[in-house]
């Protein structure tokens, strides 16, 4: 890419098939079909109804007017697999192949929507047909994924038309690169990972320490189990990410990048892939970008299942090839990194946010959420709720419009008892503080945390002492055993648990479980193992009656635990 | 994690083999690039046999016992032979809470082995994963690292198992 007016030209030869993506009816297109191609759709045999679409397209010979589009995730995994039919944004869920012909005949040729595939919200007698009406779409604002039902992720130009690589091409034209950190900064942005740490100040440090070259970083492990978002970003907008990093490495005066995703994400390193040949292709990574001299490249690497390479620490070191143990820090990545150098690592939702704030200004991104937490935040809702899928909204909103209003409520008319956040890291909130809103602050003040966005609802068919049971037994899994408070310490909280829900529970064992985790929290080398207590602490505090009901009484109130009379 | 006893030769070793060099030249003697290198091994080979381990320690210029180190730090890599189809169960927060018990008991009954076991006929290997990221559609398995089948019930799991001759 040579100059912006190169980067427009692209944009304008486009302009038809944006509009129609908008919702104008246009000359050219009588429809474009847009798939959900998400993992959710994927499992749900999306891939048949495409199929069957391109015949019953091919059959009415229909190829110039429509085009079939697989996108990213689009949210409602559990609907799957779901359609949007632009212009008229008709939205459709549950489709079979068998259903191909009438969506095409019906729909496309004569303008009659298929009435038995449109949602209907929970309650109501009329269904809703457009997207853009449906309660669980109406109630978010998307920022990060801004893209995912609008375009092709493996096409260039589709991001393009969306504005794609304009950030880049602003900043690394018309910015100076302190500039580019003081808008970053100023946003207020705070990183997706989980810890919440301010990016504009780390990609202020990396810039003004010691050492070249420099590295960016991408956090793709998404390690809580029971978190999807950064995949759905991956697959659905993976060049979102490579924009992000560019602009970093032209802020900081780095030439190279490396995302690390994990094994079990096949598809997403097959789209990341893609998109970084595209982007070279095209002159947006490599020599040269936009005639500014700037220099940029990115390699993707492999994580081999290990949890804590979620860790900055210890990801660096596994992009190096080597045994994925943490380090205590200082030195922070900021100052020695990939290779001992000033390294950013910064989540993949993170990266996501950046072109937008470049592009609509520091300003617009502050205006969005509450004071302290700028912009929107994904959450991946899964467990016992209805619309198990992919949601974003402005941070601030409360953990009961997410659940509820979003979420469609529990199903099966069971009761809420709790919500957990921040996967191993994290906490369970219970049905009282429903209405606090969600950011970095008041989930920390319960006693879970953000994390990097898992919501699992729970119901009363979930025990919590078994819950937290879980958590443990995951920790004893994955501690990287290089810490003693780690390895040995959470292993001695899980045979206390373990004993709980065998009805060999001790007077003076909750106790002894809370001293344990506050030693572990205190004293343990990673993130990992001072965070691993977090989930025990958080059941006792919400449900400690659960654990007197399995100690005193041998109870499981959930019937989950088998427990000696 | 265990390594493979017996003296036996793999079969098509020296294939393997050679395929394996055309994976380490792309990395020869660049220590960074154990682990992609040992993931496109275990891809062509279906395990790491010590063979394969001396090849690469060698090729990238790293120990072997450095290389023995990785291998077994991360969860995805095997020393053993492993089934023809890898039943990877998702023991991740959504599943687990939806029902990962009920799968795995399901299918111990249905094919006679415990995670981290092989059918006597290496038809099936049975694994525990931590998330595989479908969780909406929870309790979920994946076979072969490719095919998700998530919503899972009991009735429907010998069958899904069938197609993996
Ligand atoms: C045990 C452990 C696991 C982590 N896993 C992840 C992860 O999967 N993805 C992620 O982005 N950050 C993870 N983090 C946080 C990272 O260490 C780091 O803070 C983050 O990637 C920085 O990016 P951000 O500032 O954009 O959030 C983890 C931290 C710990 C202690
Ligand atoms: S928890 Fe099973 S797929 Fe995520």
């Amino acid at each position: 890419m040579k100059s912006l007016d190169q980067l427009a030209k692209i944009k304008e030869s486009m302009q038809e098939v944006l509009k129609v993506r908008q919702g104008e009816p246009s000359a050219n297109w009588k429809a474009h079909i847009m798939v959900c191609g998400g993992q959710g759709c994927i499992s749900s045999n999306c891939r048949d109804v495409v199929d069957a679409i391109k015949e019953s397209i091919a059959k009415n010979g229909l190829e110039e007017k429509t085009k079939i589009v697989l996108t990213g995730c689009m949210g409602p995994c559990d609907m799957g697999p779901v359609m949007i039919i632009y212009p008229d944004g008709t939205f459709y869920r549950r489709v079979k192949p068998k259903d191909a012909a009438a969506i095409i005949e019906e729909h496309v040729m004569k303008g009659n929507p298929v009435t038995r595939l449109l949602y209907r919200a929970p309650g109501a007698k009329e269904p809703t047909q457009r997207v853009h009406d449906i309660d669980l779409f109406k109630k978010q604002k998307k920022i990060v994924l801004r893209n995912t039902i609008y375009i092709d992720p493996l096409s260039i130009e589709d991001y393009i038309s969306r504005d794609g690589y304009a950030a880049l091409g602003k900043a690394v034209t018309q910015m100076k690169p302190e500039e580019v950190v003081a808008e970053v900064k100023k946003s207020g942005l705070r990183g997706r990972g989980g810890a919440g740490f301010p990016t504009g100040m780390k990609w202020q440090f990396t810039a003004a320490a010691e050492g070249s070259p420099k590295y960016v970083a991408c956090n793709g492990d998404e390690g809580d189990p029971g978190a999807f978002m950064d995949r759905s970003v991956l697959e659905g907008d993976p060049h979102s990410v490579i924009e992000g990093m560019a602009i970093c490495g032209y802020a900081i005066g780095a030439e190279q990048g490396y995302v690390y995703v994990r094994a079990e994400y096949p598809l997403a390193i097959e789209r990341l892939e893609a998109a970084i040949n595209r982007a070279r292709e095209f002159g947006l990574l490599g020599k040269n970008i936009f005639s500014s001299g700037f220099n940029f490249d990115i390699e993707i690497r492999i994580g081999a299942g290990a949890f804590v390479c979620g860790e900055e620490t210890a990801l660096l070191t596994s992009i190096e090839g080597k045994r994925g143990e943490p380090r205590p820090r200082p030195p922070f990545p900021a100052q020695s990194g990939v290779w001992g150098k000033p390294t950013v690592l910064n989540n993949v939702e993170t990266w996501a946010n950046v072109a937008p704030i470049i592009l609509n200004g520091a300003d617009w991104f502050a205006s969005i959420g509450t004071e302290k937490s700028k912009g929107t935040k994904v959450f991946a809702l899964a467990g016992r709720i209805n619309n198990t899928g992919i949601v974003e909204v402005p941070m601030g909103t409360t953990l009961r419009e997410i659940v509820f209003e979003i979420g469609g409520g529990i199903p099966r008319k069971k009761e809420f008892k709790a919500v957990q956040t921040g996967g191993p890291s994290g906490g369970c909130i219970p049905a009282e503080h429903l209405d606090t809103p969600v950011d970095y602050d008041s989930l920390g003040a319960l006693g879970a945390i953000m994390g990097s966005g898992g919501m699992i609802v729970m119901d009363d068919t979930t025990c919590m002492v078994d819950i937290a049971k879980f958590f443990l037994d995951f920790v004893v899994d994955e501690s990287c055993g290089k810490c003693s408070p780690c390895r040995i310490g959470t292993k001695r909280m899980y045979e206390i648990i373990d004993r709980i829900t065998k009805g060999e529970g001790r007077e003076g064992d909750i106790e002894l479980l809370q001293e344990l985790a506050v030693t572990i929290k205190n004293t343990a080398l990673c993130g990992l193992g001072q965070t691993a207590p977090n989930p025990v602490l958080s059941t006792i505090r919400y449900f400690r009656n659960e654990y007197e009901e399995h100690i005193k009484e041998h109870k499981c109130a959930a019937k989950i635990c088998e427990l000696k009379e | 994690m265990v390594a493979c006893e017996c003296k036996c030769e793999e079969p098509g070793k020296d294939e393997l083999s050679k395929q394996l060099e055309l994976i380490i030249d792309e990395y020869r003697g660049k220590s960074s690039g154990l682990i992609q290198v040992l993931t496109k091994a275990q891809e062509l080979i279906g395990y790491l046999p010590k063979w394969a381990l001396i090849s690469i320690a060698k090729g990238l210029g790293v120990s072997l016992q450095e290389v023995y180190g990785v291998v077994t730090f991360y969860a995805f890599f095997s020393l053993i032979p492993r089934g023809r189809h890898k039943i990877s169960v998702c023991a991740g927060t959504a599943c687990y809470v939806k029902g990962t018990n009920m799968v795995i008991k399901t299918i111990r009954e249905a094919l006679g082995i415990k995670p981290g076991q092989t059918t006597p006929d290496s038809r099936y290997t049975l694994e525990i994963v931590r998330c595989i990221g479908a969780c909406g559609l929870a309790p979920a398995m994946i076979i072969d690292g490719k095919d998700v089948h998530g919503r899972l019930e009991a009735e429907q799991i010998p069958e899904i198992l069938e197609q993996y001759a």
